[in-house]
């Protein structure tokens, strides 16, 4: 094959992610975009096999079929058998914590290519290409360990809470300026163990930078780290001469920054605070402080009665609803108060769930129809006229805190305001604080009812109480 | 290649980039984060080149590392991100 074909081939590629990432803006195209966007890259991938690449330091004669050809496509079949079932069987509920997995190895996978091209350039690199390694072995580092962290918290394998320790501003900093001083060192010095200490400082910053970032702002940080493993992308393809690597790490690094500020504004976050804002907070206090106060506790019945006589009631799904898969449980119910004539509709928080979006795509799961699905400012003037508001494994997305306490982790972003309804029913395991980690004060309202208990063996129970009257 | 021509590409995809993702409503925001990610999966191509150049086990085992990473990136990516999208099938009003 021809250089002309390849590249031209390649062009081709670069217009699909360009067609895909169009798509994917649009709810109608959506699913289009994302076959359109794997369409080019199995295209890219292919042509690779039939054209051999003069490698950059001219030392490696490439010839067809590509040297250790069988290594490679064994690799690649390892990849299938890893990735192809992990994404098949994840249960919509743990998906967040798996885009987040593989935006990490595809940065590791970024920083191992920029290493062995070093090694393989050795003294032969140009000061531009050792410059463009060094950035892709940082921020790939960052964004492998980085993601990793994330992944940890989003499945609770470690704590939500931001992890402060003392003096974590100035390790931090420390850490980011020895960074950047061992990657002028590489640049300098040209030595294989430099490259290798300034991988290990990259991972180890990439774990600092995100430790101190609260569980709600965690989708952000992944979008960021999305956005910055593009950015290494392009920079390989500078050092690899890859005008399709180029475009499309260039693509994700820019329409994922867009991404991160629309999914910042959505939460009513800064960027900047959502980054270093860890540091400049005071610690909640985790403990000692939640004491024993009385809160009003209901039985199915209790429920059951209360929306009966209900004329409007709005449904509030939280993360809780997606663990105890009520979904289909939650449908039945909505469906039984429409039969007697109640007038229902979902409250649906941008970031109901852990991600945006990530409740829309759980309900229409369980078929709940699109139109009962209202969004947090279409619902938000309605509470007013609600009798009943039912909130379902939700906690931060209805916390007041987000609005009367500044310094609380999730202030400043905007809330579904079910403290105007007229009345208020959570529906909970515990009295454990949401995600963010913070008390709601909501809960101890006069007007509030709990029922406790597994979100889908509660809302049966409530199913049949309803029946019954 | 010519820097001049490397510097274009990158401000024009940069230009792109920002344009294609302008005005998305919060209900895509995950599965465009998602497919986004599947794209920087094409570093695969870039491991799949320097495995070609590999010349000592070292740069092979490290290669070949990399391109398990990115082919779980990639098709995982896509394959996750169509997922997501199945359940918004027929759901329009």
């Amino acid at each position: 094959m021809s250089r002309t074909l390849y590249d031209l081939i390649g062009l081709a590629a670069g217009i699909a992610f360009i067609l895909a990432l169009k798509g994917l803006s649009h709810p109608k195209t959506a699913r289009r975009g994302n076959l359109i966007g794997a369409f080019g890259a199995g295209l890219a991938t292919l042509v690779v096999f039939f054209y051999a690449s003069p490698s950059v330091s001219g030392k490696a004669e490439s010839s067809l079929p590509l040297n250790n050809l069988g290594w490679i496509l064994g690799a690649i079949a390892v990849g299938l058998i890893i990735g192809v079932p992990a994404a098949r069987r994840v249960q919509m509920t743990q998906m967040p914590q798996l885009v987040a997995l593989f935006n990490g190895v595809g940065g590791g996978a970024a920083a191992l290519v920029a290493i062995v091209e070093y090694l393989n350039l050795g003294l032969e690199a140009t000061t531009a290409q050792v410059v463009f390694t060094v950035f892709t072995v940082i921020v790939g580092c960052v964004s492998f360990s980085g993601s990793i962290i994330t992944f940890l918290k989003l499945q609770e394998l470690m704590t939500t809470r931001p992890v402060i320790f003392p003096a974590g501003r100035f390790i931090i900093a420390a850490t980011l300026i020895s960074v950047i001083g061992v990657g002028g060192w590489v640049v300098s010095a040209l030595g294989t163990t430099p490259l290798l200490i300034l991988a290990a400082l990259s991972l180890l910053f990439g774990v600092l930078f995100v430790l101190p970032v609260g569980g709600a702002d965690v989708p952000i940080v992944i979008s960021l780290l999305n956005a910055f493993t593009g950015l290494t992308v392009a920079a390989s393809g500078y050092v690899l001469d890859s005008v399709l690597l180029i475009i499309a790490g260039t693509l994700v690094g820019a329409s994922g920054t867009i991404l991160t500020r629309l999914m910042a504004e959505a939460m009513g976050r800064s960027l900047f605070g959502t980054l270093f804002g860890a540091f400049t907070a005071k610690q909640q206090d985790a403990s000692g402080v939640a004491e024993e106060r009385p809160v009003r506790s209901g039985s199915s019945d209790d429920v059951a009665i209360l929306l009966n006589y209900a004329r409007r009631v709005v449904i509030v799904p939280g993360f809780g609803l997606a663990v105890a898969q009520a979904q289909h449980t939650v449908r039945e119910l909505a469906d039984l108060m429409i039969s007697k004539g109640i007038d229902v509709a979902y409250g649906i928080h941008p970031v109901a769930g852990r991600m945006p979006g990530h409740m829309n795509v759980l309900l229409a799961e369980a078929n709940v129809p699109y139109d009962q699905l209202v969004e947090m400012d279409e619902i938000n003037p309605t509470f007013a006229q609600t009798d009943v508001a039912i909130v379902i494994g939700a906690n931060d997305v209805v916390n007041p805190a987000a609005k009367t306490t500044p310094g609380c982790p999730i202030y400043g972003m905007p809330i579904l305001e079910v403290s105007n309804a007229a009345n208020i029913i959570f529906l909970k395991r515990s009295m454990r604080p949401g995600f963010a980690g913070i008390e709601n004060e909501l809960l101890y309202d006069p007007k509030t009812m709990l029922l406790f208990g597994d979100a889908k063996s509660s809302l049966t129970k409530v199913v049949s109480a309803l029946k019954a009257l | 290649m010519d820097a001049m021509a490397i510097l274009s590409i990158f401000v024009l995809s940069v230009f792109v980039g920002f344009e294609v993702v302008s005005k998305v409503s919060s209900t895509l925001h995950t599965p465009l984060m998602s497919g986004a990610n599947a794209i920087h999966g094409v570093i695969l191509v870039g491991a799949i080149i320097v495995a070609d150049h590999s010349e000592t086990s070292l740069e092979l085992g490290l290669s070949l590392a990399a391109i398990v990473l990115a082919t779980i990136n990639m098709v995982g990516g896509f394959v996750v991100t169509d997922r997501m999208l199945e359940m918004f099938k027929g759901q329009k009003k």
